[in-house]
């Protein structure tokens, strides 16, 4: 009886404990969320009107040219950015996992580029990819005259500069992901390989990668959070430019929001973003739930 | 125990410096929004700042850096309903909502009693006023269309200084002979457009120019002048340097300062640089705006708003610092650290650099002026006429034809 009046409380007291947390997720992220949704289908400029207009801020947002670069932009970037920061992440720790010398020197250093912000990363591979500051110049400074490396103010290039810079950025975090899953394999695989006489590389390639499917997951994960919000680093390395080569869906939306004055608009692009997401990433939440109730049983 | 006395002397003196402080804040308090960071452009804000002081008034200063930011700062605040006491925008069209909404306060009153109609120039007055009413007092002008040139390289190139869109090619292609760099350009959507803008002022003339961006005449867009413009300025992409994408304006400007280029088309806030570097306009720059047509000084500048508060000692406060902003001491001071030129036609303007005083001739006279593009198009056109205008020039392969149908359908668009 006593146990039955104690039990009571304390979900109580639980449920008052989240109270604050469940608020501010209500009104932050639902209601600004459906606030911004409301705002799309209005005619808002500068300031939030609730004048209703139905689809029509998302008929010119498809029509947008710069929007249609800009979503192409964030799919060539997206793909190419989370494949090769999993590549090199994985082969960075493949490489530490062979118990080098210097490791933890070795690991700090691929680590290190990504403790720099997005910002200072843009802004030094700006002046690197510069041809007339930076690799280009050096390497015809070396006498090599016929070099060129002018990626950056080339149109159909620009965007894979901005991949080289991210990749640059953060490769590091995908190898920590997977240095930490490699040290979780159990000794006897390798043993096992190595009884059955296979070459270490077909070991890695055909066993061990395998195996560290949800690290490869996690890391996905972690590198596609950063290509939603690409914001920081277009605008300090390029800009959107040359011409609209570079633009991304952040990009625009932040200069609908303020630059252009045209919130309507700005919102629609942007909850055509939230949309897409979603729809990318509901059925990966729902095969992880799944997997999970799986295992559980 | 001395160090322990000397403390307490400093705190007691420091808070009865504070208290006094409180009883002047309780009658003039001016805190007010701007972006005015660099060296140059605070230095200006200070002129006003200290005559504000002088008159009584407590200046709360609150710097925001980049333009858009703190006009989204400013804007947050008016909506939320903490209003600052006055606020930055460009002349033109930036806070016409905030009248709409009936969120500014009108300085109808001074404008009258000090007769500021007669003595701005009548583009800068339309551009402050909504419905017969001036909202916005505006502090100075910018011509955004000046072309800078080093007048050591002209000479060594044995160049002319241009006077327009035509000979100007002549100078750039003996400047590219000596191998140096003939435009120094900054590869960035702004300044692509201002210098579209500044072909199509110099080129097409005032009527295209008002046309195109104030009557948002699709047809216009689409006439062989147009194309004219388009091609001219098309043609200016063989003139600049492969690393000018994504380079600042400033770093452009010290490319003619440097002597490394021959000129480069900007507003006269360039001047500011060439100041830094000690140099003297008439001596190692020179300036002048492009014009085939005669005519063509695009002016845009900087304006401040108030908006409307309770409180009637801010009220007091905002009257009083909207009259200091039109003081002829306070323009002429203001001008000569901007760079800019003062909005008032009536003052003694010999203090002024060489640009300055040629501009101030241009102001007095109405058909050399052009109102800048964003007097006469919301931000939102200006955005997307940036756009196409960016693609055009980035893309060579896209031909005028292409680039004005473009043009028409924007401006069809937001008809």
């Amino acid at each position: 009886m006593p146990a039955r009046l104690l039990r009571l409380p304390s979900r109580f007291v639980a449920t008052l404990a989240l109270a604050p947390a469940f608020a501010v997720m209500l009104v932050v992220y639902i209601g600004a969320t459906g606030w911004t949704i409301w705002i799309s289908l209005t005619n808002s400029r500068m300031l939030p009107g609730n004048v209703f207009v139905g689809l029509r801020q998302y008929e010119s947002l498809f029509a947008n040219e710069r929007w249609q670069v800009s979503v192409h932009n964030l799919i060539i970037f997206g793909s190419l950015f989370v494949l090769a920061s999993l590549a090199l992440g994985f082969l960075l720790a493949v490489a530490i996992d062979q118990r080098v010398r210097g490791e933890s020197l070795l690991r700090s250093l691929y680590l290190y580029p990504f403790s720099m912000s997005f910002v200072v990363t843009g802004l030094v591979w700006q002046w690197l990819l510069n041809p007339t500051l930076g690799i280009e110049k050096l390497v015809r400074g070396l006498g090599f005259e016929a070099f060129r490396f002018d990626w950056i103010v080339q149109q159909d290039m620009a965007v894979y500069t901005l991949v080289i810079a991210a990749v640059w950025h953060a490769s590091g975090l995908a190898m920590a992901i997977l240095l930490a899953g490699l040290r979780g394999i159990d000794e006897d695989i390798w043993k096992a390989a190595r009884v059955d006489g296979l070459k270490t590389w077909r070991v890695y390639v055909s066993i061990i990668a395998p195996m560290l499917g949800a690290s490869f997951a996690t890391a996905a994960v972690l590198l596609s959070t950063a290509v939603v919000r690409l914001y920081d680093l277009v605008v300090a390395m390029t800009n959107g430019g040359p011409g609209l080569a570079s633009e991304v869906p952040a990009k625009f939306v932040m200069d609908h929001l303020f630059e252009r004055q045209n919130l309507g608009l700005a919102t629609a692009a942007a909850t055509t973003m939230l949309i897409t997401v979603a729809a990318v990433a509901a059925p990966f939440l729902y095969w992880q739930s799944k997997r999970q109730r799986l295992l559980a049983r | 125990m001395m160090r322990r006395t000397a403390a307490a002397a400093v705190a007691l003196l420091w808070s009865f410096g504070a208290n006094v402080q409180e009883l002047k804040a309780q009658e003039l308090k001016a805190e007010v929004i701007h972006w005015w960071t660099s060296g140059g452009e605070s230095a200006a804000l200070k002129v006003i700042a200290t005559e504000f002081t002088k008159a009584g008034g407590v200046w709360i200063d609150n710097a925001v850096a980049g333009g858009v930011n703190a006009r989204a700062a400013a804007i947050n605040r008016t909506i939320g309903g903490d209003p600052p006491t006055a606020m930055q925008f460009n002349t033109g069209k930036q806070f016409d909502e905030l009248v709409e909404a009936g969120l500014l306060t009108d300085v109808e009153a001074l404008a009258t009693e000090g007769k500021w109609r007669s003595l701005i120039p009548e583009a800068i007055a339309k551009a402050t006023t909504r419905d017969g009413k001036m909202y916005a007092v505006p502090i100075n002008i910018h011509g955004q269309n000046w072309l800078f040139y080093n007048k050591a390289v002209l000479e060594k190139a044995g160049a002319a200084e241009p006077t327009n869109w035509t000979d100007v090619f002549v100078t750039l292609d003996k400047v590219k002979a000596a191998g140096l760099i003939p435009l120094a350009f900054s590869g960035t959507k702004t300044w692509e457009r201002n210098l579209f803008n500044a072909v199509l002022a110099g080129k097409g003339g005032p009527e295209m120019f008002e046309g195109i961006y104030g009557k948002r005449d699709a047809a216009l867009a689409a006439s062989l002048e147009f194309k004219d413009v388009a091609e001219t300025y098309a043609k200016l992409r063989g003139y600049v340097d492969v690393g000018s994408p994504g380079r600042n304006w400033n770093d452009a400007t010290s490319l003619v300062i440097q002597g490394k280029a021959g000129m480069q088309v900007m507003g006269d806030w360039a001047k500011g640089e060439f100041v830094a570097a000690g140099q003297t306009a008439g001596k190692e720059y020179g300036c002048t705006v492009l014009s085939d047509k005669g005519g063509g000084y695009v002016m845009g500048g900087d304006v401040f708003a108030f908006p409307k508060l309770k409180d009637p000692a801010r009220t007091k406060a905002q009257v009083l610092l909207a009259k200091i902003m039109l003081e002829p001491e306070t323009q002429i001071a203001f001008a000569q650290k901007k760079g800019s030129i003062p909005v008032r036609l009536d003052l003694d303007t010999s203090s002024l650099d060489l640009c300055a005083q040629k501009a101030m001739k241009w102001l007095a006279d109405k058909n050399q002026q052009i109102p800048a593009q964003e007097l006469l198009s919301p931000p939102d056109l200006t955005g997307a006429v940036e756009d196409a205008i960016s693609q055009y020039w980035n893309t060579p392969s896209m031909s005028a034809d292409a680039f004005s149908a473009k043009v028409a359908s924007i401006l069809k668009a937001s008809n």
